[in-house]
């Protein structure tokens, strides 16, 4: 996806951006957030050219696609990782301690907010809150919530998803690393 | 028809009018960064405020954005209206100091100080550009980007846009663009030129303030003769 973006997108990308923007057109209609939604999803971020393809197929400006793009901390303008991981950076998060937890989270993957691990795998946002402060501080990685954080919790959580992440398909099940997090505190150091 | 109470006169305009014309109609200058006729009403810059309503449950808005209505008590230079929009021009003096139309508002309405820091911002995002390139040069080529304390004019992926056709509007109608002319405090956030030094009006009218605008004296000030001077050797 890297390379796409460097070079504006290879054959295999464009039928699929077709595809995409067609589909997402026709079942969201004006629904530009809609749409825009639908190209993340699909692409992990918005790429340029999708933007572009966008405005010529639906007639809105360029400008008001950025406008709204660059709006909402949701959408990404650059590749992000293949796992995403949100920390919630809300009034009751912070309270809570949200800063040790985004701390511990770039100890163990290296990476600080807004940033992407350099082999494409993770990326580290904050964003302003996520609507569950009884869960407070809160991270959410790929969609799944992890509330009540403590910075040796999320190390914990962290580590057993790296292990299964970056091991190949069933050796992770194997060496019993998905659920226990202690055994790999030196690894993911 | 409708009739309306503007600053204690009992007026009738036109319904659908908004207040800044409706005062503008009868002759009271309203002073104002982000509204040009020939543009939707916009409502950023807040310099147009004026009291409505009875006094002591009266409450500010934006004269250009609000319609005019019958019964509608209207104060355009009330203390409370006055203080808040010299506030806001020491607020626009601290963002953009190096703009000659804000430079301009401060000496016209006595604001002789900045209590903030200077930011030396290059845009107040009053968005008139972004109106004028949309509305009436149907070009769609910049706009707002990002949000909050980053939010922006720029281009898409702040690249030369396609659209553009380069045909300046942007540039003709901005009020943070025009650079303020060359005073002898040049450094400072403030000018305050066109009040401090004498002007040759004053020696005949001694309270009388003239705001041309461009201020023909206020820009040929360096070959000047001080006051004092110029009385003994006329």
């Amino acid at each position: 996806m890297l390379q796409d973006d460097a070079e504006g997108g290879g054959g295999v990308a464009l039928k699929d951006l077709d595809d995409i923007l067609s589909e997402s057109i026709r079942r969201n209609g004006e629904s530009l957030v809609a749409v825009l939604q639908d190209i993340q999803e699909h692409y992990n971020y918005l790429p340029e050219r999708a933007l572009r393809s966008l405005s010529r197929k639906t007639g809105v400006p360029l400008i008001d696609i950025y406008r709204v793009a660059t709006f909402y901390n949701s959408f990404s303008l650059v590749p992000r990782g293949k796992h995403q991981i949100v920390v919630c950076a809300g009034t009751t998060c912070h309270v809570r301690g949200a800063s040790k937890v985004t701390e511990e989270i770039s100890r163990v993957l290296g990476i600080g907010p807004g940033q992407v691990s350099a082999d494409g795998n993770f990326s580290l946002d904050t964003v302003n809150c996520l609507g569950c402060c009884a869960f407070a501080p809160v991270m959410v990685v790929d969609g799944e919530y992890h509330g009540n954080l403590t910075p040796a919790k999320t190390r914990k959580i962290l580590t057993s998803l790296k292990a299964k992440w970056l091991l190949p398909a069933g050796e992770a099940d194997e060496r019993g690393l998905v659920d226990d997090g202690d055994a790999e505190e030196t690894e993911g150091a | 028809m409708v009739n309306m109470l503007l600053n204690g006169l009992q007026v009738s305009v036109d319904e659908g009018m908004t207040v800044l014309e409706a005062a503008k109609f009868f002759g009271i200058n309203i002073p104002t960064l982000c509204y040009n006729e020939g543009l939707t009403p916009y409502g950023a810059c807040r310099l147009c405020l004026v009291e409505i309503g009875e006094p002591g449950r009266s409450k500010l808005v934006t004269s250009c954005t609000y319609p005019v209505g019958e019964g509608l008590i209207v104060r355009t230079h009330s203390e409370r209206v006055v203080k808040t929009r010299k506030l806001l021009i020491e607020l626009y003096l601290a963002t953009c100091p190096s703009s000659k139309v804000i430079q301009d508002l401060a000496s016209e309405h006595h604001v002789t100080r900045v209590r903030f820091r200077p930011r030396d911002e290059k845009c107040i995002l009053c968005g008139l550009c972004v109106r004028m390139c949309a509305e009436q040069m149907q070009g769609k080529a910049i706009g707002f980007a990002r949000r909050g304390v980053d939010r922006k004019v720029t281009t898409p992926f702040d690249r030369k846009s396609e659209e553009c056709r380069l045909c300046g509007g942007c540039m003709y109608i901005c009020p943070a663009c025009q650079a303020r002319c060359q005073g002898p405090r040049e450094e400072k956030p403030i000018c305050n030129a066109c009040l401090n030094l004498s002007q040759p009006c004053l020696d005949y009218f001694d309270d009388a303030m003239c705001f041309m605008d461009p201020c023909v004296a206020c820009e040929l000030n360096s070959g000047r003769t001080p006051k004092s001077e110029r009385r003994n050797n006329p």
